[in-house]
Protein backbone atom coordinates (compact mmCIF):
# COMPACT_ATOMS: atom_id res chain seq x y z
CA UNK A 1 0.00 0.00 0.00
CA UNK A 2 0.80 3.59 -0.60
CA UNK A 3 -0.32 5.78 1.04
CA UNK A 4 -0.07 9.80 2.15
CA UNK A 5 0.18 11.01 5.80
CA UNK A 6 -0.55 14.65 7.09
CA UNK A 7 0.73 14.54 10.20
CA UNK A 8 0.49 17.34 12.70
CA UNK A 9 3.74 18.28 14.06
CA UNK A 10 4.90 20.52 16.26
CA UNK A 11 8.07 21.01 18.39
CA UNK A 12 7.11 21.62 21.87
CA UNK A 13 4.18 22.78 24.10
CA UNK A 14 5.06 26.66 23.24
CA UNK A 15 5.25 26.44 19.82
CA UNK A 16 3.00 25.98 16.93
CA UNK A 17 1.74 23.18 14.93
CA UNK A 18 0.81 22.48 11.91
CA UNK A 19 0.03 19.62 9.11
CA UNK A 20 2.79 18.17 7.43
CA UNK A 21 2.69 15.70 4.82
CA UNK A 22 4.60 12.72 4.62
CA UNK A 23 4.51 9.43 2.30
CA UNK A 24 3.90 6.21 3.20
CA UNK A 25 5.26 3.81 0.76
CA UNK A 26 5.39 -0.22 0.48
CA UNK A 27 2.93 -0.36 3.67
CA UNK A 28 1.88 -3.77 4.50
CA UNK A 29 -1.73 -4.22 4.90
CA UNK A 30 -1.19 -6.19 7.89
CA UNK A 31 0.55 -3.50 9.98
CA UNK A 32 -1.03 -1.84 12.64
CA UNK A 33 -1.44 1.80 12.20
CA UNK A 34 1.82 2.48 15.09
CA UNK A 35 3.92 -0.09 13.26
CA UNK A 36 3.05 1.98 9.85
CA UNK A 37 4.51 5.14 12.05
CA UNK A 38 7.24 3.14 13.12
CA UNK A 39 8.27 2.82 9.12
CA UNK A 40 7.63 6.14 8.87
CA UNK A 41 9.66 7.36 11.50
CA UNK A 42 12.77 5.01 10.06
CA UNK A 43 13.09 6.62 7.14
CA UNK A 44 12.96 10.22 8.58
CA UNK A 45 15.89 9.13 11.07
CA UNK A 46 17.82 7.92 8.16
CA UNK A 47 16.96 11.56 6.37
CA UNK A 48 18.15 12.93 9.84
CA UNK A 49 14.72 14.13 9.92
CA UNK A 50 12.87 14.56 13.32
CA UNK A 51 11.06 11.04 14.05
CA UNK A 52 6.97 11.71 14.40
CA UNK A 53 6.29 11.83 17.97
CA UNK A 54 3.68 9.57 19.42
CA UNK A 55 2.27 7.60 22.51
CA UNK A 56 2.36 4.05 23.02
CA UNK A 57 2.68 1.38 25.78
CA UNK A 58 1.44 -2.10 25.35
CA UNK A 59 -0.09 -1.86 21.71
CA UNK A 60 -2.17 -4.71 22.54
CA UNK A 61 -5.44 -2.08 22.93
CA UNK A 62 -5.50 -2.32 26.75
CA UNK A 63 -3.15 0.55 28.21
CA UNK A 64 -5.03 3.35 26.90
CA UNK A 65 -1.91 5.23 26.36
CA UNK A 66 -1.89 5.34 22.38
CA UNK A 67 -3.89 8.40 21.12
CA UNK A 68 -4.22 9.39 17.45
CA UNK A 69 -7.08 11.32 16.22
CA UNK A 70 -7.55 9.60 12.58
CA UNK A 71 -9.61 11.53 9.53
CA UNK A 72 -11.56 12.74 12.09
CA UNK A 73 -12.47 10.49 14.62
CA UNK A 74 -10.50 9.30 18.12
CA UNK A 75 -8.69 6.05 17.21
CA UNK A 76 -9.73 5.90 13.89
CA UNK A 77 -12.27 4.96 12.07
CA UNK A 78 -12.55 1.17 13.30
CA UNK A 79 -15.70 0.58 16.12
CA UNK A 80 -13.80 -0.21 19.58
CA UNK A 81 -10.57 -0.32 18.41
CA UNK A 82 -7.45 1.46 19.63
CA UNK A 83 -5.37 3.46 16.90
CA UNK A 84 -2.42 0.25 18.39
CA UNK A 85 -5.34 -2.30 16.96
CA UNK A 86 -6.22 -0.30 13.98
CA UNK A 87 -4.54 -1.99 11.09
CA UNK A 88 -3.79 -0.87 7.74
CA UNK A 89 -6.06 -3.36 6.16
CA UNK A 90 -8.74 -0.92 7.28
CA UNK A 91 -7.27 1.91 4.47
CA UNK A 92 -7.75 2.10 0.54
CA UNK A 93 -4.48 1.81 -1.27
CA UNK A 94 -3.19 5.46 -1.96
CA UNK A 95 -5.77 6.95 0.93
CA UNK A 96 -4.73 10.41 2.30
CA UNK A 97 -4.99 10.01 6.33
CA UNK A 98 -5.21 13.04 8.64
CA UNK A 99 -3.23 12.25 12.00
CA UNK A 100 -3.88 15.13 14.40
CA UNK A 101 -3.31 14.85 18.30
CA UNK A 102 -5.95 15.28 21.22
CA UNK A 103 -6.88 18.51 21.16
CA UNK A 104 -8.67 19.77 24.54
CA UNK A 105 -7.51 22.81 26.50
CA UNK A 106 -6.96 20.25 29.11
CA UNK A 107 -4.81 17.95 27.35
CA UNK A 108 -1.62 20.43 26.50
CA UNK A 109 0.09 19.32 23.65
CA UNK A 110 3.71 18.15 24.49
CA UNK A 111 5.02 17.29 21.24
CA UNK A 112 3.86 16.36 18.05
CA UNK A 113 0.56 13.71 18.55
CA UNK A 114 1.55 13.30 22.80
CA UNK A 115 -0.47 15.13 24.54
CA UNK A 116 -0.26 15.39 28.48
CA UNK A 117 -2.56 13.48 29.87
CA UNK A 118 -2.24 14.10 33.56
CA UNK A 119 -5.57 16.07 34.50
CA UNK A 120 -6.88 12.72 34.35
CA UNK A 121 -4.90 11.60 36.84
CA UNK A 122 -6.18 14.44 38.96
CA UNK A 123 -9.48 13.08 38.69
CA UNK A 124 -8.92 9.54 40.02
CA UNK A 125 -6.53 11.26 43.12
CA UNK A 126 -9.95 13.36 44.14
CA UNK A 127 -12.35 10.25 44.32
CA UNK A 128 -11.56 7.21 42.07
CA UNK A 129 -10.54 4.58 45.07
CA UNK A 130 -12.11 3.28 48.18
CA UNK A 131 -10.29 3.99 50.90
CA UNK A 132 -11.50 1.01 53.34
CA UNK A 133 -9.62 -1.20 55.76
CA UNK A 134 -9.70 -4.19 53.55
CA UNK A 135 -7.68 -6.58 56.43
CA UNK A 136 -6.77 -10.13 55.98
CA UNK A 137 -8.18 -11.93 53.06
CA UNK A 138 -11.32 -12.46 53.08
CA UNK A 139 -13.96 -15.20 52.44
CA UNK A 140 -15.01 -15.91 49.07
CA UNK A 141 -18.56 -15.32 48.62
CA UNK A 142 -18.64 -13.60 52.17
CA UNK A 143 -20.10 -10.43 50.00
CA UNK A 144 -22.50 -11.35 47.76
CA UNK A 145 -22.89 -9.37 44.70
CA UNK A 146 -25.66 -9.53 42.17
CA UNK A 147 -24.62 -10.46 39.09
CA UNK A 148 -25.98 -7.43 37.29
CA UNK A 149 -24.70 -5.32 39.31
CA UNK A 150 -20.86 -6.84 39.23
CA UNK A 151 -21.69 -6.49 35.19
CA UNK A 152 -22.90 -2.89 35.31
CA UNK A 153 -19.52 -2.07 37.44
CA UNK A 154 -17.59 -4.50 35.34
CA UNK A 155 -18.63 -2.51 32.22
CA UNK A 156 -17.35 0.59 33.44
CA UNK A 157 -14.32 -0.71 34.68
CA UNK A 158 -13.92 -1.20 31.25
CA UNK A 159 -12.41 2.32 30.24
CA UNK A 160 -8.56 2.64 30.14
CA UNK A 161 -8.26 6.22 30.41
CA UNK A 162 -7.32 6.98 26.77
CA UNK A 163 -8.74 10.32 26.84
CA UNK A 164 -10.87 9.28 23.18
CA UNK A 165 -14.12 10.28 24.92
CA UNK A 166 -12.60 13.66 25.64
CA UNK A 167 -11.04 14.19 21.88
CA UNK A 168 -14.42 13.31 20.74
CA UNK A 169 -16.79 15.73 22.22
CA UNK A 170 -17.20 19.08 21.32
CA UNK A 171 -16.80 20.47 24.91
CA UNK A 172 -14.07 18.35 25.54
CA UNK A 173 -15.47 17.42 28.18
CA UNK A 174 -14.38 14.10 31.08
CA UNK A 175 -17.78 12.98 32.00
CA UNK A 176 -17.46 9.82 30.47
CA UNK A 177 -14.25 9.23 31.90
CA UNK A 178 -15.70 10.51 35.27
CA UNK A 179 -18.49 8.96 35.04
CA UNK A 180 -17.18 5.46 34.72
CA UNK A 181 -14.93 5.96 37.33
CA UNK A 182 -17.54 7.12 39.78
CA UNK A 183 -20.37 4.03 38.59
CA UNK A 184 -17.84 1.78 38.85
CA UNK A 185 -17.38 1.74 42.44
CA UNK A 186 -20.98 3.89 43.54
CA UNK A 187 -22.93 0.48 42.75
CA UNK A 188 -20.58 -2.06 44.71
CA UNK A 189 -20.70 -1.86 48.83
CA UNK A 190 -17.37 -1.14 48.69
CA UNK A 191 -18.04 1.95 46.86
CA UNK A 192 -21.40 3.18 48.42
CA UNK A 193 -19.56 4.27 51.75
CA UNK A 194 -17.83 7.34 50.22
CA UNK A 195 -20.02 7.59 47.00
CA UNK A 196 -21.33 11.21 48.22
CA UNK A 197 -17.67 12.70 48.35
CA UNK A 198 -16.70 10.67 45.58
CA UNK A 199 -19.19 12.58 43.01
CA UNK A 200 -18.58 15.66 44.27
CA UNK A 201 -14.92 15.89 44.16
CA UNK A 202 -14.22 14.14 40.77
CA UNK A 203 -16.98 16.59 39.53
CA UNK A 204 -15.19 19.34 40.28
CA UNK A 205 -11.77 17.86 39.50
CA UNK A 206 -13.07 17.30 36.39
CA UNK A 207 -14.27 21.60 35.70
CA UNK A 208 -11.17 22.28 38.00
CA UNK A 209 -8.55 20.91 35.07
CA UNK A 210 -10.38 22.88 32.42
CA UNK A 211 -12.36 20.20 30.64
CA UNK A 212 -15.57 21.61 29.39
CA UNK A 213 -19.59 20.25 30.65
CA UNK A 214 -21.32 17.45 29.19
CA UNK A 215 -24.15 18.50 27.42
CA UNK A 216 -24.74 15.25 25.82
CA UNK A 217 -23.75 14.77 22.40
CA UNK A 218 -23.10 11.23 22.81
CA UNK A 219 -20.03 11.52 20.53
CA UNK A 220 -17.82 9.90 23.39
CA UNK A 221 -19.78 6.69 23.69
CA UNK A 222 -18.76 6.45 19.70
CA UNK A 223 -15.47 7.21 20.19
CA UNK A 224 -14.78 5.03 22.93
CA UNK A 225 -12.69 2.18 22.45
CA UNK A 226 -14.16 0.25 25.00
CA UNK A 227 -17.49 1.24 23.99
CA UNK A 228 -18.26 2.80 27.59
CA UNK A 229 -22.41 3.58 27.44
CA UNK A 230 -23.35 7.11 28.16
CA UNK A 231 -25.74 5.22 30.72
CA UNK A 232 -22.79 5.71 33.23
CA UNK A 233 -23.34 9.70 32.96
CA UNK A 234 -26.86 9.31 33.93
CA UNK A 235 -25.38 7.17 37.06
CA UNK A 236 -23.64 10.22 37.95
CA UNK A 237 -25.94 12.74 37.45
CA UNK A 238 -27.79 10.27 39.49
CA UNK A 239 -25.07 10.26 41.82
CA UNK A 240 -24.69 13.73 42.00
CA UNK A 241 -28.39 14.60 42.83
CA UNK A 242 -28.43 12.10 45.40
CA UNK A 243 -25.44 13.89 47.30
CA UNK A 244 -27.48 16.80 47.95
CA UNK A 245 -30.00 14.79 50.07
CA UNK B 1 -30.25 24.45 32.15
CA UNK B 2 -32.28 20.91 32.73
CA UNK B 3 -34.40 22.31 35.72
CA UNK B 4 -35.20 25.55 33.82
CA UNK B 5 -35.42 23.73 30.62
CA UNK B 6 -38.51 21.41 32.21
CA UNK B 7 -40.28 24.32 33.61
CA UNK B 8 -39.88 26.47 30.28
CA UNK B 9 -41.28 22.97 28.61
CA UNK B 10 -44.57 23.24 31.46
CA UNK B 11 -44.66 26.73 30.12
CA UNK B 12 -44.66 26.10 26.30
CA UNK B 13 -47.48 23.30 27.18
CA UNK B 14 -49.88 25.15 28.51
CA UNK B 15 -49.41 28.11 26.27
CA UNK B 16 -49.83 25.95 23.40
CA UNK B 17 -53.04 24.53 24.82
CA UNK B 18 -54.42 28.08 25.22
CA UNK B 19 -53.38 29.15 22.21
CA UNK B 20 -54.73 25.66 20.17
CA UNK B 21 -58.68 27.50 21.39
CA UNK B 22 -58.07 29.30 18.08
CA UNK B 23 -59.40 26.25 16.33
CA UNK B 24 -62.62 26.12 18.64
CA UNK B 25 -64.29 29.76 17.16
CA UNK B 26 -64.05 33.26 17.88
CA UNK B 27 -65.70 33.18 21.94
CA UNK B 28 -62.85 29.96 22.72
CA UNK B 29 -59.83 32.46 22.66
CA UNK B 30 -61.44 35.14 23.25
CA UNK B 31 -63.00 33.68 26.64
CA UNK B 32 -59.68 32.37 27.52
CA UNK B 33 -57.86 35.50 27.51
CA UNK B 34 -60.60 37.17 29.56
CA UNK B 35 -60.12 34.32 32.06
CA UNK B 36 -56.61 34.52 32.01
CA UNK B 37 -56.49 38.34 32.32
CA UNK B 38 -59.33 38.24 35.04
CA UNK B 39 -56.52 36.35 37.04
CA UNK B 40 -55.37 39.99 37.54
CA UNK B 41 -51.90 40.00 39.92
CA UNK B 42 -51.79 36.39 39.46
CA UNK B 43 -51.07 36.61 35.91
CA UNK B 44 -48.39 39.04 36.48
CA UNK B 45 -46.58 36.63 39.35
CA UNK B 46 -46.82 34.20 36.54
CA UNK B 47 -45.32 35.99 33.74
CA UNK B 48 -42.81 37.41 36.11
CA UNK B 49 -41.70 34.05 37.05
CA UNK B 50 -41.63 32.66 33.05
CA UNK B 51 -39.27 35.53 32.31
CA UNK B 52 -37.00 35.05 35.18
CA UNK B 53 -36.94 31.33 33.87
CA UNK B 54 -36.18 32.46 30.94
CA UNK B 55 -33.62 35.00 31.76
CA UNK B 56 -32.20 32.31 34.03
CA UNK B 57 -31.42 29.21 31.01
CA UNK B 58 -30.30 31.69 28.67
CA UNK B 59 -27.54 33.08 31.07
CA UNK B 60 -26.82 29.41 31.97
CA UNK B 61 -26.94 28.61 28.50
CA UNK B 62 -24.48 31.53 27.16
CA UNK B 63 -22.18 30.96 30.45
CA UNK B 64 -22.39 27.08 28.97
CA UNK B 65 -20.95 28.08 25.96
CA UNK B 66 -18.37 30.40 26.84
CA UNK B 67 -16.73 27.55 29.62
CA UNK B 68 -16.85 24.74 26.62
CA UNK B 69 -15.39 26.40 23.94
CA UNK B 70 -12.79 27.87 26.51
CA UNK B 71 -12.15 23.89 27.16
CA UNK B 72 -11.89 23.50 23.13
CA UNK B 73 -9.80 26.53 21.70
CA UNK B 74 -8.27 24.33 18.81
CA UNK B 75 -10.29 23.04 16.00
CA UNK B 76 -9.35 19.84 14.43
CA UNK B 77 -8.52 20.05 10.53
CA UNK B 78 -10.70 17.30 10.00
CA UNK B 79 -13.91 16.25 12.41
CA UNK B 80 -16.31 13.41 11.65
CA UNK B 81 -19.94 14.03 13.63
CA UNK B 82 -20.36 10.14 15.13
CA UNK B 83 -23.67 10.77 17.33
CA UNK B 84 -24.95 14.17 17.80
CA UNK B 85 -26.86 15.86 15.76
CA UNK B 86 -27.50 19.38 13.99
CA UNK B 87 -30.12 20.81 17.01
CA UNK B 88 -27.14 19.78 19.19
CA UNK B 89 -24.63 21.59 17.97
CA UNK B 90 -27.19 24.62 17.29
CA UNK B 91 -28.46 24.59 20.75
CA UNK B 92 -26.83 28.50 21.34
CA UNK B 93 -27.68 29.56 18.01
CA UNK B 94 -31.65 28.51 17.94
CA UNK B 95 -31.60 29.13 21.73
CA UNK B 96 -30.54 33.22 20.25
CA UNK B 97 -33.21 32.88 17.66
CA UNK B 98 -35.90 31.98 20.11
CA UNK B 99 -34.84 34.84 22.26
CA UNK B 100 -35.23 37.58 19.72
CA UNK B 101 -38.55 35.90 19.16
CA UNK B 102 -39.54 36.08 22.20
CA UNK B 103 -39.06 39.69 22.62
CA UNK B 104 -40.94 40.57 19.34
CA UNK B 105 -43.62 38.22 20.25
CA UNK B 106 -43.94 40.24 23.25
CA UNK B 107 -44.21 43.58 21.39
CA UNK B 108 -46.51 42.00 18.92
CA UNK B 109 -49.58 40.50 20.75
CA UNK B 110 -48.44 41.80 24.69
CA UNK B 111 -47.24 45.12 24.74
CA UNK B 112 -49.19 45.71 21.20
CA UNK B 113 -46.64 48.23 20.19
CA UNK B 114 -45.74 46.32 16.22
CA UNK B 115 -48.01 45.74 14.06
CA UNK B 116 -50.61 48.00 15.16
CA UNK B 117 -53.36 47.91 12.79
CA UNK B 118 -53.84 44.23 13.81
CA UNK B 119 -53.31 44.29 17.23
CA UNK B 120 -55.82 46.85 17.00
CA UNK B 121 -58.72 44.30 16.60
CA UNK B 122 -58.27 43.62 20.15
CA UNK B 123 -59.80 46.67 21.09
CA UNK B 124 -63.29 46.42 19.73
CA UNK B 125 -65.80 44.09 21.97
CA UNK B 126 -67.22 40.34 20.82
CA UNK B 127 -70.01 39.14 22.72
CA UNK B 128 -68.66 41.40 25.39
CA UNK B 129 -65.15 40.35 25.32
CA UNK B 130 -61.88 42.01 24.02
CA UNK B 131 -61.36 40.20 20.30
CA UNK B 132 -58.71 38.38 20.90
CA UNK B 133 -59.25 35.93 18.08
CA UNK B 134 -59.01 38.55 15.46
CA UNK B 135 -56.05 40.43 16.48
CA UNK B 136 -54.60 36.99 15.90
CA UNK B 137 -56.74 35.82 12.75
CA UNK B 138 -55.48 39.75 11.08
CA UNK B 139 -51.85 39.39 12.48
CA UNK B 140 -51.51 35.86 10.79
CA UNK B 141 -52.85 37.11 7.46
CA UNK B 142 -49.95 38.93 7.37
CA UNK B 143 -47.43 36.83 5.04
CA UNK B 144 -44.27 38.52 7.00
CA UNK B 145 -45.40 37.70 10.84
CA UNK B 146 -46.39 33.99 9.87
CA UNK B 147 -42.67 33.76 8.10
CA UNK B 148 -41.23 35.07 11.22
CA UNK B 149 -43.24 33.09 13.55
CA UNK B 150 -42.68 29.81 11.29
CA UNK B 151 -38.87 30.14 11.50
CA UNK B 152 -38.90 31.10 15.08
CA UNK B 153 -41.24 27.82 15.51
CA UNK B 154 -39.26 25.51 13.22
CA UNK B 155 -36.22 27.20 15.74
CA UNK B 156 -38.09 25.94 18.54
CA UNK B 157 -38.89 22.56 17.54
CA UNK B 158 -34.49 21.96 16.54
CA UNK B 159 -33.50 23.41 20.36
CA UNK B 160 -36.44 20.71 22.24
CA UNK B 161 -35.54 18.29 20.00
CA UNK B 162 -32.06 17.85 21.47
CA UNK B 163 -33.44 19.13 24.69
CA UNK B 164 -35.96 17.17 25.61
CA UNK B 165 -34.08 13.60 25.75
CA UNK B 166 -31.68 15.77 26.88
CA UNK B 167 -32.97 16.60 30.48
CA UNK B 168 -34.19 13.05 30.83
CA UNK B 169 -30.01 12.03 30.82
CA UNK B 170 -29.33 15.22 32.83
CA UNK B 171 -31.79 14.21 35.64
CA UNK B 172 -30.02 11.10 35.48
CA UNK B 173 -33.41 8.77 34.46
CA UNK B 174 -31.83 7.25 31.71
CA UNK B 175 -30.19 3.94 31.70
CA UNK B 176 -29.09 2.13 28.66
CA UNK B 177 -31.77 0.52 27.55
CA UNK B 178 -34.02 3.97 26.94
CA UNK B 179 -31.47 5.67 26.18
CA UNK B 180 -32.36 5.13 22.24
CA UNK B 181 -36.05 5.59 23.27
CA UNK B 182 -35.80 8.60 25.37
CA UNK B 183 -34.56 9.91 22.08
CA UNK B 184 -36.94 8.75 19.77
CA UNK B 185 -40.11 10.12 22.17
CA UNK B 186 -37.93 13.39 22.80
CA UNK B 187 -37.73 13.87 19.00
CA UNK B 188 -41.39 12.90 17.97
CA UNK B 189 -42.90 15.48 20.97
CA UNK B 190 -40.75 18.06 19.61
CA UNK B 191 -42.01 17.41 16.09
CA UNK B 192 -45.23 18.22 17.73
CA UNK B 193 -44.24 21.22 19.69
CA UNK B 194 -43.08 22.32 16.52
CA UNK B 195 -46.13 21.30 14.12
CA UNK B 196 -48.79 22.35 16.92
CA UNK B 197 -47.41 25.58 17.27
CA UNK B 198 -46.71 26.46 13.18
CA UNK B 199 -50.58 25.57 12.69
CA UNK B 200 -51.72 28.24 14.18
CA UNK B 201 -49.97 30.80 11.87
CA UNK B 202 -50.21 28.50 9.04
CA UNK B 203 -53.94 27.81 9.57
CA UNK B 204 -55.17 32.25 9.26
CA UNK B 205 -52.51 32.57 6.90
CA UNK B 206 -53.99 29.80 4.21
CA UNK B 207 -57.85 30.77 5.45
CA UNK B 208 -58.17 27.27 7.16
CA UNK B 209 -59.12 29.16 9.84
CA UNK B 210 -60.99 32.55 9.00
CA UNK B 211 -61.37 35.73 10.78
Amino acid sequence: MNLTLHVWRQKGPQDKGKLETYPAKDVSSDMSFLEMLDEVNDKLIKEGKDPIAFDHDCREGICGMCSSVVNGRPHGHQEKTTVCQLHMRQFEDGADIVVEPWLAKAFPIQKDLIVDRSALDVIMQAGGYTSCHTGGVVDANSLLIPKPVADFSMDAAECIGCGACIAACPNSSAMLFTSAKVAQLAVLPQGKAEAKDRVLEMTKAMLDEGFGNCTNHYECQEACPKGISVKFIATLNREYLKSFT
Amino acid sequence: MAVTGFMLVCFISVHLLGNLSVFFGVDAINIYAEKLHSLGPVVWIFRMAILLLFAVHITFGIQLTVENSSASPEAYAIKKRLKTTFAAESMIYTGLIILVFLLYHLLHFTVHVVHTDAVSAVQTLVNGRPDVFTMIGKSFNNAFISIVYVIAMCALFLHLSHGLQSFIQTFGLNNGKTQDIVAGIGKLAAIFYGLAYIAIPLAFLFHIVKI
